[in-house]
């Protein structure tokens, strides 16, 4: 599941915890740098659905909840993915966590995305958050407060197509896609042919929201 | 966002259709097992209440409470106003308390202004005088969205007593920046001074506006804020201003059939067109608290 140190860019350690240290500001270009392309992704997202598969012993009871904006149609790759490899049609949701953010009084409110739960609902089922990066960890922690609020889930697990690192809290990802080391001044963006016409994951110099 | 909803003048296009996209995503929480959600914990809404109102104090009660919010209900009667305390001494002393946003009703038209200047918090204009009520335009157009599907272009009606109506003014306001056509259907003496200076056409003459509706508001006849005498009796204002089955048969089939409430039955509204399948009157009641809970987040949800 760890990248090959080989893809990581020069003068990194191999995990992110001991980069914080790092000066970020020497030598770093300043277009964003390409980390995976988009048959890095397809492979990306075809092994994790092999590994839901695995862990879950045939994704039965199983649903996969996209948390927006990227994480939607991952989900949906992944329930595409897991239905080719085994004919399982695995529930595909949307839950928005807006309303759970513990950030809104710093950044200002936001719009709201829908939250689309599977018809069957989440009661009892084994629920398999998605989302594009896991960053801080406090999107994770609100999507876990509205899951409580939505339904009794009997297991909840975390698919993510990046780990960047520095967690804010004790939350771990079950299947990641990349663990990408990174440093705080950097920004990793997900790019999605659904939602931005490409597939890419790219690495830029600062945080840009 | 803005800081206070005072008119319904403060929301442009875009800002209006924020919130009717995010009652939209409220409404979904009426729907669930928990009725509840954490964004306004800690945060105090104060319901400052100098008229009497059932369904709107209420309804801003339940929207702060679904989200959380601590409710601090202050109604004129029972409280120091009855003792002739003045509106600022009475707002500087919920400000003491540390109140989050206050929601106004008051009599007096341009009270919810004045209250902006004094207090730190938002203010939420619920009803000022025969000014505004910018909440109920906003649950109108929600209504008249959620079920004609949109807002650009449609045709709405609205009858009666245009000049004591506050619901008519805020409507009149944000359904023009909202895109759809707006008429005024009323007695020559129920129309405010100045009404052709509002985006909307005026029409004396009920039966002919509406085989071209697609909603039709029917306002309350206010007697409480009628001193004089605006038509010669109920029971003609009701021939030529009230919506009875005949007059309803009359709409496209697609119409609906709105009121702000509290209803007449059979003064402006007939009881069979009331409870009838056109009618959205208790849906809009629904709808006023998904619209009050997306403006509380929007005016509180950012804020330190």
């Amino acid at each position: 599941m760890t990248a090959p140190p080989a893809d990581l860019p020069e003068g990194r350690p191999d995990q992110g915890a001991a980069d914080q240290a790092n000066s970020p500001a020497e030598a770093q270009p300043a277009q964003p740098r390409p980390i995976l392309n988009a048959s890095d992704l397809a492979r990306i997202t075809a092994r994790i659905a092999h590994q839901i598969l695995e862990k879950t012993r045939g994704a039965e009871h199983t649903v996969l909840l996209g948390i927006p904006t990227r994480g939607v149609p991952l989900a949906h790759r992944l329930a595409d993915r897991i239905a080719a490899f085994e004919g399982v049609d695995v529930p595909v949701g949307i839950l928005d966590v807006t309303l759970y953010r513990d950030d809104l009084r710093l950044r200002g409110t936001r719009a709201l995305g829908p939250t689309d739960l599977p018809a069957d609902g989440i009661d009892g089922k084994r629920v398999i958050l998605t989302d594009d990066v896991l960053f801080s960890g406090r999107t994770v922690r609100a999507a876990l407060d509205a899951l409580n609020d939505l339904g009794r889930p009997s297991q909840v697990q975390l698919a993510v197509l990046v780990d960047r690192g520095h967690r804010q809290l004790p939350i771990r990802a079950d299947y990641v896609g990349k663990n990408l080391p990174t440093s705080l001044a950097e920004s990793v963006r997900v790019l999605l042919r659904e939602v931005d016409g490409d597939d890419a994951v790219l690495l830029a110099d600062r945080e840009v929201r | 966002m803005i800081a206070h909803l005072l008119s319904a003048a403060d929301l442009d296009r875009e800002t209006a259709t924020l919130v009717l996209d995010t009652a939209t995503e409220m409404a979904t929480v009426a729907g669930r097992e928990v009725k509840k959600l954490p964004t306004l914990r800690g945060r105090t809404v104060v319901n400052l209440f100098y008229e009497d109102s059932t369904r709107t104090r209420t309804s801003f009660e339940v929207a702060a409470k679904r989200l959380s919010a601590d409710v601090i209900n202050f109604s004129a009667k029972g409280s120091s106003v009855s003792k002739g305390e003045s509106l600022k001494d009475t707002a500087l002393t919920l400000q003491a308390m540390g109140a989050d946003a206050v929601v106004i009703r008051h009599s007096a038209s341009g009270a919810a202004h004045r209250l902006a200047h004094w207090v730190d918090g938002s203010v939420v204009n619920a009803g000022d005088g025969t000014h505004e009520h910018p909440t109920q335009a906003l649950l109108d157009a929600y209504t008249m969205r959620s079920r004609l599907g949109k807002l650009d272009g449609v045709r709405v009606a609205i009858v009666g007593d245009v000049l004591h109506s506050r619901v008519a003014r805020s409507n009149v306001t944000l359904l023009a920046t909202l895109g759809a056509e707006v008429t005024l259907v009323s007695p020559p003496t129920l129309l405010p001074v100045g009404v052709d200076s509002w985006p909307a056409a005026v029409s004396y003459d009920l039966d002919a506006v509406l085989p071209d509706t697609d909603a039709v508001m029917m306002l309350r006849v206010q007697r409480e804020r009628m001193n004089d005498s605006f038509f010669p009796s109920a029971r003609e204002y009701a021939r030529r201003y009230g919506l009875d089955g005949a007059r309803m048969r009359a709409l496209p089939d697609h119409a609906i059939v709105m009121h702000p409430g509290p209803m007449n039955r059979g003064m402006e509204i007939a009881p069979e067109v009331a409870d009838s399948a056109r009618s959205t009157i208790v849906e809009q009641v629904a709808n006023g608290v998904s619209v009050r809970m997306a403006v509380l987040y929007l005016l509180l949800g950012g804020k330190s």
